[in-house]
């Protein structure tokens, strides 16, 4: 399991714009570049990022190659109701994670 | 006043141990000589990607069994940063913050050795030293660190490599000037072990020495060498006072 960190406010006002910040650990090996015995290393990068409110996608992001390690994605999204944030990071070698957080909207 | 009568103890032996350097100038952070994005990034903990890293080594902290003697790191391990490279009585010898975690599980846990510069050793250290991030840095008087930060200090000015550039030219000299595009930091070692954005990665003070090195074009010592430790236990003596920013961000 990779490491995340997920910043969003507990609650929010219904109607309000919130802000939504995600880190994953990941190595985004590029698959270009030689290791050290001289032979090109496999590709192994998320290729995709979803958020999902009430299982209804609210962010979605493809992520390609030239994208640095430990991939910071930040979106934003309007607050109508009180539901389950679910973040799916998927990509190479079967790499899939995802983590729920709640969100109270008054 | 009070504080500058504080100072005045301090200050004396440091300006004697940098005699002939060029250092008048206070002790300042490469924090300082950040752009303001990468600034923003060290100081947001959601944003900063050393935090994982902590985050991790939180959970190698309960997970090795560390509680048992330690209790809660973030009571106990306050501080411990900020004194580190410590006189080792059993080895005999000055021994840096990686070093004792290293020492302490194979020693007393009778755990096996963890690799330099792997990445739970890293979480561990980037654990330990996050618990004193603010405190400023307060090295030992101990004087049997003194041959150590002497030889530390000998390592600072001497001049290596195809380029035969000593640390001191460009870290003491020309501090806060520019090298290619980038400012030259003071060289102080405030937020190890630190999240590079070049190397996309976390990585230790050891780390950082050897990519210097290689950089002049001489030959970097193993990992774990006694010369980083006692370039180390220098650093931090001429680092005294400056606060602790583990995890930090550098560019």
């Amino acid at each position: 399991m990779a490491r995340v960190l997920i910043n969003l406010p507990r609650s929010a006002k219904r109607g309000e714009l919130i802000e939504i910040r995600t880190l994953i650990q990941h190595g985004m090996e590029t698959g270009y570049r030689p290791g050290p015995n001289g032979v090109t290393q496999q590709r192994d990068i998320i290729r995709s990022f979803t958020c999902l409110f009430d299982n209804e996608e609210v962010f979605h992001a493809e992520l390609y190659q030239a994208i640095a390690a430990n991939p910071f994605i930040t979106f934003s999204m309007l607050a109508t109701a009180s539901g389950i944030l679910a973040f799916t990071w998927t990509g190479d070698n079967g790499f899939a994670q995802t983590e729920t957080r709640a969100l109270t909207v008054t | 006043m009070k504080r500058a009568l504080l100072a005045f103890p301090l200050a004396l032996p440091l300006a004697l141990l940098l005699a002939g350097g060029a250092a008048a100038e206070p002790p300042q952070s490469g924090f300082a000589l950040m752009a303001p994005e990468t600034q923003a990034m060290q100081r947001d903990d959601t944003a900063n990607p050393g935090m994982l890293w902590v985050q991790e080594g939180e959970a190698l902290w309960a997970q090795s069994g560390c509680t048992g003697c330690h209790g809660d790191a973030p009571g106990s391990m306050r501080g411990a940063a900020s004194r580190y490279p410590a006189w080792d009585a059993t080895r005999q010898a000055p021994i840096d913050l990686a070093g004792r975690i290293e020492q302490c599980r194979v020693d007393r846990q009778g755990a096996a050795p963890l690799e330099r510069e792997g990445e739970p050793l890293l979480a561990l250290s980037a654990y330990v030293a996050h618990q004193s991030r603010g405190l400023p840095i307060d090295p030992p008087e101990d004087p049997r660190l003194a041959p150590a930060r002497a030889l530390g200090e000998a390592l600072f000015r001497e001049r290596r490599g195809q380029l035969d550039l000593s640390c001191a030219q460009c870290h003491d000299d020309n501090a806060g000037r520019r090298l290619g595009g980038s400012p030259i930091p003071q060289g102080h070692p405030t937020g190890y072990p630190l999240y590079r954005l070049e190397w996309q990665g976390l990585g230790s003070l050891q780390r950082r020495l050897r990519n210097c090195m290689a950089g002049v074009r001489s030959e970097p010592y193993a990992y774990g060498a006694p010369e980083y430790v006692a370039i180390e236990a220098f650093l931090m003596v001429r680092a005294r006072g400056l606060a602790l920013e583990t995890p930090a961000v550098r560019p």
